[in-house]
């Protein structure tokens, strides 16, 4: 490790290791800190991302796909089921070896990656510029140099913070959620199941996503607001009692997503977001692994220029690029949320029914969104911006 | 904000899972998360509780009597400043 960088990244999740990747790449001397002793460990995470997401970085291999998914099936609060017809696959990863792949990429690049690194603070000079970190490497506090940072610290960051920028998630766009991988169970290896209703996940939804033969992601997000009545742990035991009773626990995790709009402010003072910390998740699915590796490309790819071009104003492009990707997309989407989740148990069973009663060829998403449409019409103004936009 | 009252919040020692979802709703950065060691930042925390309604697991308690007289531990934040 030097005492001076062109860019920390800290957190090495997939979204730092992206924004490592690229910004090595564009040829910035990188360092990236990661607070715990595994990259990829422990997984926060239901896994699941769509193929044509993950091939934009990395060419899926079995090594760390736990399943292949082609359908999913909605389960209403009656128990009736929709399985939409779906365009393309999708995959269960297995995070703990994903993440590894993807750091590899970063360190093929010519980042540097420290591991149990842990930034405590931005180094400021006298006039409060952002200079570095300061950070106990292995337990030993350090100070590095650099001149950006950029914070990929997850739904805990705390380097925008000290930056300036408002990274709060509001509780009630914050998704608290607790999941369990469960074996020994009975469970289709192509399908995504999603149960929706006030019994079993108010404000949110209940997955079970297969991982390999016998083995599921059981997991829950309900709002913050929602969970200040009862938790997400309690939801989920409740499920797995009824639904899965003899199953064996194989992992026990706890988790937040930031279920908002992307930070207004993505970049000040020399420090840069990505990811879960700049909120670059998408709000109705709660699905940050591809979103946030496609800011961090933009971050990285931007970073390195701002470096050769010598001009740190440049930065702020990487805001103007990430609305214009995805940014846009993910405030219609949260708009899309806010309709969603207020729907009763009632409108959803509604909506189940219209949608098994049309013809198996019409059954797709987009199907079952006209009939909620149709229960909801006040989304129709937010559908429209989609196309107005 | 400076608080009037006793700190009120309190993480069970041992029984966290350092997932960082109170992190992320905490408006005062007051709550300090390592790999497996958190704490609350005595001097910022106001007792909002959103940590508490946030914790999955629910780690985080409220003790309207403070909790003085429960195991804590000393954030980093702390240290440094002694320093």
């Amino acid at each position: 490790m030097k005492e001076q960088y062109d860019i920390i990244v800290v957190g090495a999740g997939p979204a730092g290791s992206t924004t490592a990747r690229f910004a090595a790449a564009g040829g910035a001397s990188v360092l990236m800190l990661e607070k715990d002793r595994d990259v990829g460990y422990p997984v926060r995470c239901g896994e699941a991302v769509s193929h044509e997401g993950v091939v934009q970085f990395i060419q899926p291999d079995p090594k760390w796909i736990a399943a292949t998914v082609t359908r999913f099936r909605l389960v209403a609060p009656n128990g009736k089921s929709v399985v939409p017809r779906l365009d393309g696959a999708g995959y269960v990863l297995e995070r703990r070896l994903f993440d590894y792949e993807i750091a590899k990429l970063a360190a093929y690049e010519g980042a540097e990656v420290v591991t149990k690194a842990y930034v405590y603070d931005l180094l400021k000079d006298d006039n409060g510029k952002t200079v570095g970190v300061k950070a106990l490497i292995k337990d030993k506090p350090a100070e590095i140099r650099s001149t950006i940072v950029i914070g990929a610290d997850g739904v805990e960051s705390r380097v925008g913070k000290w930056a300036g920028i408002d990274t709060t998630c509001h509780i009630h766009d914050m998704e608290s959620c607790a999941q369990m991988t469960i074996a020994g169970i009975e469970m289709e290896q192509d399908c995504l199941e999603f149960y929706f209703g006030d019994a079993t996940s108010p404000s949110g939804y209940l997955w079970v996503f297969p991982k390999g033969k016998g083995t599921a992601n059981v997991g829950i997000g309900i709002n913050v607001e929602e969970a200040k009545k009862k938790s997400a742990i309690r939801y989920l035991q409740e499920f797995i009692d009824r639904k899965f009773p003899h199953a064996a626990v194989l992992t026990h995790i706890a988790g937040g997503v930031p279920c908002a709009k992307t930070c207004d402010t993505l970049v000040k003072n020399n420090v840069m977001l990505v990811g879960d910390a700049g909120h670059q998740v998408n709000p109705v699915s709660g699905g940050g692994i591809i979103s946030g590796m496609i800011g961090g490309m933009i971050a990285g790819q931007i970073a390195a220029e701002a470096l050769t071009m010598n001009d740190l104003s440049y930065l702020t492009e990487y805001e103007k690029r990430w609305q214009k990707r995805l940014g846009w997309r993910h405030e219609v989407f949260y708009n899309i949320k806010e309709a969603i989740s207020g729907f009763s148990d009632e409108t959803l069973n509604n909506i189940a029914d219209s949608a098994l009663k049309l013809p198996e060829e019409k059954r797709t998403l987009g199907g079952i969104f006209r009939s909620a449409l149709w229960n909801q019409p006040s989304m129709l103004m937010e559908v429209a911006k989609v196309f107005i936009s | 904000m400076q608080r009037k009252t006793p700190l009120m919040i309190h993480i069970v020692p041992g029984k966290c899972d350092y997932c960082g979802c109170c992190v992320g709703v905490c408006p005062e950065d007051a709550i300090e998360l390592m790999e497996s060691r958190i704490s609350i930042i005595d001097e910022r925390c106001t007792n909002c509780c959103k940590c508490v309604w946030a914790c999955p697991w629910e780690v985080i308690q409220f003790h309207r009597e403070g909790v003085e007289q429960l195991a804590t531990i000393q954030p980093m934040y702390l240290n440094e400043q002694e320093q």
